[in-house]
């Protein structure tokens, strides 16, 4: 029973190296840090958001970008907790910094890069992630390729900081070099109790892809701000795996 | 033997005045401040001076002598400020300048003069060039300070006392001259004394016992037999770094090497000055004769060689070396005290990591030009075009909360687009709108808030925002302009997607 135990730690053990050595980070508060997302936590590896590593998020039309943007605020809302910064770098920004507030991120903390020329822009969220002081980095880009994707990915191993990548209407669905592929869909919310009218945002969060864990998809509800409870809905589908990474 | 040249601005205040304004130039006006309790004249221009107005007049006074006098506030400090202005311009002139209260300025002109082709000549280059740029101006050179200064400002007609000669150039001027106090002027006015000659040869003795020691001191002052003080202006000396080589360079490691060196030198120098740098220029001087400069900027004084040279090393391919170049120049025009943020640099902690994002921001400006950074605050209005205000600096905090009572969606549109809609009644959320050629079909709905226009701001119709979300679970926010009326009707527009 012993050499059991003792090999059973030991793979536990080794696991672990692996997926330090893959460029899985783990966050050191990742206790704290899960409680927030829920359902979703079981889909990481050793069951923790990865931190230090590139998230990719893909949207196709406005409501889809409008709810990454909400699920990529909340992220950084947990990632940047009391006194972080975050860069968000785009170069169209749509983003209305006053809503920022009702997904747990002072909006004053966030930094708004407005890039003008395209070929500024990965070189700018490059830089942003090389930067230790960050928490995190939001970056809108349109197209990424993989050798580009792999350098930001890269810096973020090298800093530790959390990059969350959005590609806003890609033309192709490239593989890019990221832990995670995320996307985000809204859907019809509930109003609360008998009163008609429009809930708390719903969204179904796809796990796409994610390096070591298990893909997913979760239908979620973003309840009261600074407060991250997902409860999933009462559906037969629920927990079901789409695509494997 | 010592030359010293007194130079007098008659109408300092004034002349500085109708260089600002040039449409008072040729009219009567005061510089006036409050004191004790009435409006007191310090300055008068020469037209005004014409009418019998002089400083230390009341103004109502003046206004009765001339009706159409003109009235401007005097800045009590404007003189000094000038006169050191003037004090740094004329160290052309000679190393040691300084300026005299309240309205001249002493050089030390001992061996300057051969330079100019005389001291008559170069008497006249000062006159004429500062009179060119303006002022009036009066000059004379003697042995002493006292001497020129009197000759400057009571002499008849010569401007330069030729050397050991000042008593001959004294003799004929009043007491006031020697710039004595009051009470002693008054008492040789009483006397009969009009003119320095009447008792420059009265025993030493007697006139201490009559006007005290400091006429003694005054008169010696001007003749040379007791010394006076002299305090030149030391002008800051310039944050500049050269560096000649001695072969041309003609490659960015080269470049770089040199900017790192004048680098060092440049941030001993402002860290032992406890100050920063907000910009900095590097001239290359090329051996065809031509200049090429490369200019950063920093959001907060820095006196980091590392984080200026990596604002730099951006900057580098950009430099045409051509042949190379031979000599580099650095420059940092705009230098700010390091104050708080020095404490900063040395503490590790929260307070550094606002460093390191200044230095980040830095580099991202310095690669895509100034403006693409921004970082809001809440402002206290309603209208959502206009209730974030940019923050003027990384260390702006907020002074209200964010108001988080009324839904406000994650992306707002630039400029609010135009939707075709069918609402059901008057005031109800529209069941449909089409955006794009999308039909939107509408489930749920929350609504209206009422934004009005604030009208001292601007004036138009006030916006009903509905919080609506179609069949497939997108949620919008549009918004219908003004009221239903009779004979038309609104129009809807879309303005932004809720997440």
């Amino acid at each position: 029973m012993e050499t059991a135990t003792d090999k059973n730690e030991l793979i536990t053990r080794l696991r672990a190296e692996i997926l330090f050595l893959q460029g899985v980070r783990v966050a050191l508060h990742h206790k704290q840090m899960g409680t927030g997302l829920g359902p979703v936590q079981d889909a990481f590896p050793q069951g923790a958001f990865p931190v230090g590593a590139m998230h990719e998020f893909i949207s196709t039309d406005q409501g889809q970008s409008a709810a990454t943007s909400g699920f990529m605020a909340a992220l950084a809302g947990f990632l940047m907790k009391q006194d972080g910064v975050c860069l968000w770098v785009g170069m169209q920004r749509t983003v209305f910094p006053p809503a920022l507030s009702f997904f747990g991120v002072a909006p004053e903390r966030v930094i708004f890069i407005d890039v003008k020329k395209e070929r500024d822009l990965l070189w700018m969220i490059e830089e942003g992630l090389r930067c230790q002081a960050l928490s995190a980095v939001i970056g809108q880009v349109q197209e990424i390729g993989l050798t580009a994707s792999r350098r930001l990915q890269l810096a973020c191993e090298q800093s530790n900081v959390t990059g969350l990548l959005h590609r806003i209407n890609p033309r192709s669905m490239n593989p890019v070099a990221a832990v995670c592929r995320w996307q985000i869909s809204p859907l019809p919310t509930e109003g609360q109790g008998e009163l008609p009218g429009i809930g708390h945002p719903r969204w179904n969060v796809q796990l796409l892809k994610i390096r070591n864990g298990h893909p997913g998809s979760w239908q979620v509800q973003w309840d009261n701000q600074n407060l991250k409870s997902i409860i999933t809905q009462d559906s037969p589908g629920k927990g079901q795996l789409l695509q494997a990474g | 033997m010592a030359r010293y040249v007194s130079i007098w601005f008659p109408h300092l205040t004034t002349d500085r005045l109708v260089l600002k304004r040039p449409e008072l130039a040729g009219t009567s006006f005061v510089l006036a401040s409050p004191s004790r309790g009435r409006v007191v004249v310090k300055a008068a221009s020469p037209q005004a001076q014409a009418c019998g107005i002089v400083e230390g007049m009341v103004v109502a006074d003046a206004r009765a002598v001339l009706p159409s006098l003109e009235v401007i506030e005097d800045d009590a400090e404007l003189a000094e400020k000038l006169l050191n202005a003037l004090a740094k311009w004329t160290l052309r002139y000679s190393p040691l300048a300084a300026i005299d209260l309240d309205d001249g300025l002493i050089l030390d002109a001992t061996g300057c003069t051969h330079l100019w082709g005389g001291e008559m000549a170069y008497l006249k280059d000062i006159v004429a060039r500062l009179k060119g740029s303006g002022y009036d101006v009066r000059a004379a050179m003697a042995d002493t300070i006292a001497t020129a200064w009197a000759v400057c400002r009571f002499g008849k007609k010569e401007r330069i006392v030729a050397p050991g000669a000042q008593l001959d150039a004294l003799l004929a001027l009043p007491p006031t001259a020697l710039r004595l106090d009051q009470v002693s002027i008054d008492k040789m006015y009483k006397l009969g004394f009009y003119q320095i000659k009447r008792f420059v040869h009265i025993a030493p003795s007697v006139l201490r016992r009559r006007f005290g020691q400091s006429l003694l001191d005054r008169l010696g002052q001007a003749l040379g037999h007791v010394h006076e003080g002299f305090a030149p202006i030391h002008p800051p000396e310039p944050f500049a770094e050269r560096l000649p080589c001695l072969e041309p360079i003609r490659t960015a490691p080269g470049i770089e090497i040199a900017l790192q060196k004048l680098l060092e030198m440049l941030c001993s120098r402002l860290v032992k000055e406890g100050q920063g740098v907000r910009k900095v220029i590097l001239k290359c001087y090329r051996i065809d004769g031509e200049m090429r400069q490369v200019e950063i900027g920093t959001s907060f004084a820095s006196c980091s060689s590392g984080h200026l040279f990596k604002l730099f090393e951006l900057k580098i391919p950009t430099i045409e070396p051509a042949l190379g170049i031979e000599l580099f120049v650095l420059e940092a025009p705009v230098v700010e005290p390091l104050g708080e943020q020095q404490d900063q640099l040395f503490n590790i902690g929260a307070a550094n990591k606002w460093v390191e994002i200044a230095e980040l921001l830095d580099r991202l400006v310095a690669r895509a030009g100034p403006d693409i950074s921004h970082r809001y605050l809440p402002a206290q209005h309603y209208w959502p075009e206009r209730c974030t205000l940019e923050a003027a600096s990384l260390k702006e905090q907020p002074q209200t909360p964010w108001r988080t009572d009324r839904p406000r969606p994650v992306h707002l549109l630039q400029e609010p687009q135009k939707v075709e809609v069918s609402a059901p009644v008057p005031d109800y959320p529209p069941m449909l709108f089409r955006y794009q050629g999308e039909v939107h079909k509408i489930k749920r709905a929350d609504g209206p808030e009422r934004i009005e226009q604030e009208w001292w701001i601007q004036q138009g119709l006030h916006r009903d925002y509905y919080t609506v979300e179609d069949e497939s679970g997108a949620r919008f926010w549009i918004f219908r302009l003004g009221h239903y009326q009779d004979y038309n009707k609104p129009e809807w527009f879309l303005h932004g997607y809720f997440a």
